[in-house]
């Protein structure tokens, strides 16, 4: 009671310092377990970073082609556009000018990306 | 001394007194819970599939977790045939595996060839580069026989000691981590059999198909 008095946060160091016990006996004794009677026998297939039985070829830092890049422009040109255009299409009737005119505005930034696009030759079929 | 603990502790159950060691326990959950590789390699893993299915239900014997990395998983089932151009693969995988590890050889072909013994690209038996822990016969043998296959494992997992002699391959310092893979040479694999897994058995009439 005495101690509770002058150091009121006596209560709440011992539960912090049984909380943390608590969380890390049990790793303590599973670390302890794992020395004892599963030490750890590595190897050089065992620690090979490809792990589906067959030897990996050739090395991994090796460059990629950057040409696709062209495909992420024309999905994100339609992908926003059908995403945006919907919502649009159905609140039409209630939209103010203001709404509208700034709707036409980003679907007119859109459009010059595809007419960019189609310029550079990207939708021709090949 | 051993003995007489073990009198005790029976003496003890008929009084109601329930009683264990360490490595009872540690055996206890880990033959419970067997994470098998997700690997099959021809018929006998369609047979190995219904076992892990409602019907047959593996996960009676805590089995049903079929891991698809080598890194998590304590069995290999080797159902099917193992052509030689698989074998390394199968080693390489074996490899792979955490320690304790174990193997059973599902089937005629993955413990000594069967139909295909005498085919030029098959091997004649898996057990010839990692050591195989249970055999299964048949031709493919049904859901009922890995079940058998696997609660004999369940058995010798349960038996097996922590210390001294008989303690299993990883708590053995001296013992190699890994088994040498074979490698494809101008007729057969090199080498043909790993000798320090494989042991032929004396006057085997089989002997003459290499």
């Amino acid at each position: 009671m005495m101690g509770q008095a002058e150091h009121p946060w006596l209560t709440v160091a011992g539960l912090l310092i049984g909380g943390v016990a608590f969380g890390f006996t049990p790793l303590a004794l599973a670390w302890l377990w794992a020395k004892v009677f599963s030490p750890q026998k590595p190897g050089v297939e065992k620690n090979a970073t490809y792990e589906c039985g067959l030897e990996s070829k050739g090395d991994s830092w090796m460059g990629f082609g950057a040409s696709y890049y062209l495909y992420a422009i024309v999905f994100l040109v339609f992908d926003v556009e059908a995403v945006f255009l919907l919502p649009f299409a159905v609140a039409f009737t209630g939209l103010s000018l203001g709404a509208c005119l700034a709707m036409l505005v980003f679907l007119l930034l859109l459009v010059e990306g595809l007419v960019w696009a189609y310029g550079k030759g990207v939708l021709a079929w090949v | 001394m051993a003995d007489d603990l073990k009198e005790l502790k029976i003496e003890l159950s008929k009084n109601g007194i329930f009683t264990t060691t360490l490595e009872e326990l540690y055996n206890w959950g880990r033959k419970n819970s067997v994470w098998p590789l997700t690997f099959g390699l021809a018929c006998c893993a369609i047979e190995m599939i219904a076992t892990t299915m409602a019907r047959y239900d593996l996960a009676r014997f805590g089995a049903e977790v079929f891991r698809p990395s080598p890194r998590q998983a304590d069995l290999i089932i080797v159902s099917g045939t193992v052509t030689k151009k698989m074998a390394p693969q199968v080693v390489r995988l074996y490899n792979q595996m955490p320690e304790p590890k174990y193997v059973i050889a599902m089937g005629a072909c993955a413990i000594s060839g069967g139909p295909f013994r005498d085919g030029y690209n098959v091997l004649k038996g898996i057990d010839r580069y990692i050591p195989v822990d249970v055999h299964i016969p048949g031709c493919p043998p049904r859901p009922e026989a890995l079940i058998h296959a696997f609660m004999t494992l369940q058995k010798k997992i349960d038996e097996q000691a922590l210390a001294g002699a008989t303690r299993p391959r990883h708590l053995q310092k001296d013992l190699p981590s890994e088994f040498p893979v074979p490698e494809f040479g101008e007729h057969d694999l090199e080498p043909p059999q790993n000798s320090s897994v494989f042991h032929e058995a004396a006057g085997n009439p089989l002997k003459v198909i290499q």
